[in-house]
C-alpha cells in the first residue's frame, strides 16, 4: 500500500493559478476524496498525481519516492477520466487490454486477463462489444476494468459516478469499496457532490479557488466547518459575526459563550448547526436567545423552523414534533449551548455588519445571517 | 392513436432525404451525359439532339497507347500525390495546434489561411513565377508542386483543424495514464482517432491539385503536362468529340475517388475525429 503526498504542490496555467500550495498526505489503501466546486483545480490535482501535469512548483511522492519527474506511464498510478474515456474504435475487450498492449504482454494472455477483469466488474461475455454498444454504466465499468488489470498501486478517478444513474452509482460504489479492499489500492476520488465524497471516502480535502481549505474525516466537515467557506459549502450552518471581547463574543443575537474558539482575529463567525439549537424548557444557567418564530416546517421525523432573533435569521432543526405547534409569530426560547458553537475566522468589514466603535453593532442589509443557498456552491440538493 | 402515424401524403424524413440525395447525384452526374454522347459522336452538329451516327474513334485516340494522355495521367497522379504529401505534412502539425491552441495572432493566422481563396489564382501564379524564375524553379515539376500548395495546404489545413477540434484528445491522456509512451499513444489512440477524417482531408488536397490549370500552366510555362494543360490544349484542336473524351478521362477518376471515399466514410461521418 503506497502513500501519496503532496507536498506544497502549485500548478499555474499562464497566469492563473489552478492550484496554490496543495500539501496533502494520502495514506496508503485508503479513499481520499478531492471535493469542490468545478473550477476549483481538483481535476488539475489529480493529473499532477498521474503524471499527466508537472507542477510549478512543489513535490508529488508515492511511498516516500519523489515522482514528479517521473513520466505518468511509468508512474504505477492509473487515472480514470471523466465520461469513462473509453477508446472509441476498440471493442470492450479491447479498451481494457490496452494498458497490456502497452506494457507489450502477448496477446493470450492480454485476452485471458481482459476477460476475467471484465468477469470481475460483472460484464461477463460483454468483451466484443463496441463502447457505443453499451450502456453508461457498463462504460464505467469496463473504464474501472481497464484501470484494475494494470495493477495499480494508485488510482484515480475523476466524477466516477457523476455521469450514473442514482441505483447504478449505489452499484459502483459498492464495486470501488470492495475492489479497494481486496487489492489495498489507495484512490483519490475527485467530485463535486458532497454526498459522493462523504459515501466514497475515508478522508475528504475540500478545494475551493485552487486551496485546500480543510482535510480530514467526513463528519468533520458537517460538524466543525474550519473556514466560513467550508461552511457555507455544506450548506445550512448558521453563521452569526461576531466580535470577541474579553466578556465573550458578541454577536447580532447578544454576547455569546463559545466553547471552541479558533485562533486568529477578534473577528470571527459565530457557527451552529441548525439541529444543534435546542428548544429548552426555561431553566437558569443556560445560554438561551429570544425569538420569533417566521416559518416552520414539519418534515416527518423533525420540525425545521426559521427563527428571526434581533433581526437575524436562525435556522432550527428539532427532532419530533418539538416545534409542531410553533406557527409564523409565536415567540420561542433557543439555547444556543457554548459546546454547541464554534468560531470561523472572518475578515472584518465581511457580510453585512459594522461594529461600531463603541461596541454596539447593527445588520446593514435586513436579516441575511445565515446560510439558506450557499453563493459560492452550485451543488443539486438531494 | 399512435402520434408517429405516418400523414398521408406528408413527407418522411427518409424520403424527404433521399429526394435530396437524387437531386445533388443529379446536379452531379447530368453535366458528364452530354460529354459522354459527344465523346461517342460522329458529325454531331447543331441542333440535332443526338448524333447522327456513334463512333469509338475519339476514345481510341484518346486510349491509344502511345496517346498524349497516358504520360498526362501519370503527370496528375504524380503531382497530386506530391501536393498531398506535402500538405498533409504541414496540415496534421499546424491543424492540430490551430485546433487546441490558444496563441496570440491566432486569428491573423486563420485569416491568412483564407487569403489564397480570395485572390484570383492568375494574381499568384504571375506573382510566384517572378519568384521562381529567380529561384530557377519556373518550368519543373517541382515549381509546379509548390505553386499548386498555394491553394492545396489551406484547405487541408483547416479540414484537418476541424477534424481535431471534435476529435477527443482527452483520450491521449488518458492512454498516457494507462502506461502508453508519447509516441505509442499517437500511433495507438490519436491516428485512429482521427485517420477517418484526414482521409478526407487528403482526398480534397488530391483534388485540389487535380483539378489545377492557371498554376500548372504559369509556373510549369507548358512543360509540366497534366491531365488539364493537356485538355486545354485538345480543346484548342476544335476536335469536339476528343476533347469530350479527354475531359472525362481526367474527371472520372476524381469522381469515383469521391464517391468512394462518400461510401466508405458516409455512414461513419459522425466519427470523423472520434464520436464521444
Amino acid at each position: 500500500m503506497i502513500d501519496v503526498q503532496l507536498d506544497g504542490v502549485t500548478h499555474r496555467f499562464g497566469d492563473v493559478v489552478a492550484l496554490d500550495r496543495l500539501t496533502l498526505d494520502i495514506a496508503g489503501g485508503t479513499t481520499t476524496a478531492i471535493l469542490g466546486p468545478s473550477g476549483c483545480g481538483k481535476t488539475t490535482a489529480l493529473k499532477l498525481v498521474a503524471g499527466l501535469l508537472t507542477p510549478t512548483s512543489g513535490r508529488v511522492r508515492f511511498g516516500g519516492r519523489d515522482v514528479t519527474g517521473v513520466a505518468a506511464e511509468r508512474r504505477r498510478a492509473v487515472m480514470m477520466f471523466q465520461d469513462h474515456r473509453l477508446f472509441p474504435f476498440l471493442t470492450a475487450g479491447e479498451n481494457v487490454a490496452f494498458g497490456l498492449r502497452m506494457r507489450r504482454v502477448d496477446r493470450s494472455r492480454r485476452e485471458r486477463t481482459a476477460v476475467a477483469a471484465l468477469d470481475r466488474v460483472g460484464l461477463s461475455g460483454l468483451a466484443s462489444r463496441r463502447p457505443s454498444e453499451l450502456s453508461g454504466g457498463q462504460r464505467q465499468r469496463v473504464a474501472l476494468a481497464r484501470a484494475l488489470v494494470l495493477d495499480p498501486d494508485v488510482l484515480l478517478l475523476d466524477e466516477p459516478l457523476s455521469s450514473l444513474d442514482a441505483h447504478l452509482r449505489d452499484d459502483l460504489r459498492a464495486l470501488l469499496h470492495s475492489v479497494q479492499e481486496e487489492r489495498g489500492i489507495t484512490m483519490v476520488v475527485v467530485t463535486h457532490d458532497q454526498e459522493d465524497a462523504v459515501v466514497l471516502a475515508d478522508e475528504v480535502a475540500l478545494l475551493i479557488d485552487g486551496r485546500l481549505h480543510q482535510h480530514g474525516a467526513p463528519r468533520t466537515f458537517f460538524e466543525r466547518p474550519m473556514t466560513e467557506q467550508v461552511a457555507r459549502f455544506f450548506g445550512r450552518t448558521n453563521l452569526l459575526p461576531g466580535r470577541r471581547t474579553p466578556a465573550g463574543v458578541q454577536t447580532p443575537v447578544g454576547t455569546l459563550q463559545v466553547a471552541d474558539g479558533a485562533p486568529g482575529g477578534d473577528d470571527v463567525w459565530v457557527a451552529i448547526r441548525p439541529e444543534h439549537v435546542a428548544v429548552p424548557a426555561p431553566q437558569a444557567g443556560r445560554q438561551t436567545v429570544e425569538g420569533r418564530v417566521v416559518s416552520s416546517a414539519f418534515l416527518g421525523t423533525r420540525t425545521r423552523a426559521s427563527v428571526d432573533v434581533n433581526g437575524w435569521t436562525l435556522h432550527v432543526d428539532v427532532s419530533g414534533d418539538g416545534l409542531a405547534d410553533a406557527g409564523p409569530g409565536q415567540r420561542l426560547t433557543l439555547e444556543l449551548a457554548p459546546a454547541a458553537l464554534w468560531t470561523l475566522p472572518r475578515e472584518p468589514g465581511r457580510c453585512g455588519i459594522e461594529f461600531a466603535d463603541e461596541g454596539g453593532m447593527r445588520p446593514l442589509s435586513g436579516p441575511v445571517s445565515s446560510v439558506d443557498a450557499p453563493p459560492t456552491s452550485r451543488w443539486p440538493s438531494r | 392513436m399512435s402520434s408517429e402515424a405516418p400523414v398521408p401524403g406528408g413527407w418522411q424524413p427518409s424520403r424527404r432525404w433521399s429526394l435530396g440525395a437524387a437531386v445533388v447525384v443529379a446536379l452531379l452526374v447530368l453535366p458528364f451525359v452530354p460529354l459522354l454522347i459527344t465523346s461517342l459522336g460522329h458529325a454531331y452538329f447543331f441542333p440535332q439532339l443526338l448524333p447522327e451516327t456513334w463512333s469509338a474513334r475519339a476514345w481510341s485516340r484518346v486510349l491509344a497507347a502511345d496517346a498524349a494522355t497516358w504520360p498526362a495521367l501519370r503527370m496528375s497522379v504524380a503531382v497530386a500525390l506530391a501536393v498531398t504529401a506535402v500538405s498533409m505534412a504541414v496540415a496534421v502539425p499546424a491543424g492540430r495546434v490551430l485546433a487546441t491552441r490558444r496563441f496570440p495572432g491566432r486569428a491573423g493566422v486563420e485569416l491568412l489561411l483564407f487569403a489564397p481563396t480570395l485572390v484570383p489564382a492568375v494574381a499568384i501564379g504571375i506573382g510566384l513565377h517572378a519568384v521562381f524564375v529567380r529561384l530557377g524553379l519556373d518550368g519543373g515539376v517541382s515549381g509546379v508542386v509548390l505553386a499548386q500548395l498555394v491553394p492545396a495546404a489551406p484547405y487541408v489545413i483547416l479540414l484537418v483543424a476541424s477534424v481535431f477540434a471534435n476529435a477527443d484528445l482527452e483520450l491521449e491522456q488518458q492512454a498516457r495514464s494507462l502506461g502508453a509512451s508519447w509516441w505509442r499513444v499517437q500511433w495507438h489512440v490519436t491516428l485512429p482517432l482521427v485517420a477517418p477524417g484526414l482521409t478526407v482531408a487528403a482526398l480534397f488536397g488530391f483534388l485540389v491539385s487535380w483539378g489545377q490549370y492557371t498554376l500548372t500552366l504559369v509556373i510549369g510555362g507548358g512543360r509540366v503536362v497534366t491531365l488539364p494543360i493537356l485538355l486545354f490544349s485538345v480543346a484548342s484542336g476544335g476536335d469536339s468529340s476528343v476533347t469530350a473524351a479527354t475531359a472525362l478521362f481526367h474527371a472520372t477518376p476524381a469522381a469515383l475517388a469521391l464517391l468512394l471515399s462518400a461510401v466508405v466514410l458516409g455512414g461513419r461521418h459522425a466519427e470523423l475525429g472520434g464520436a464521444r
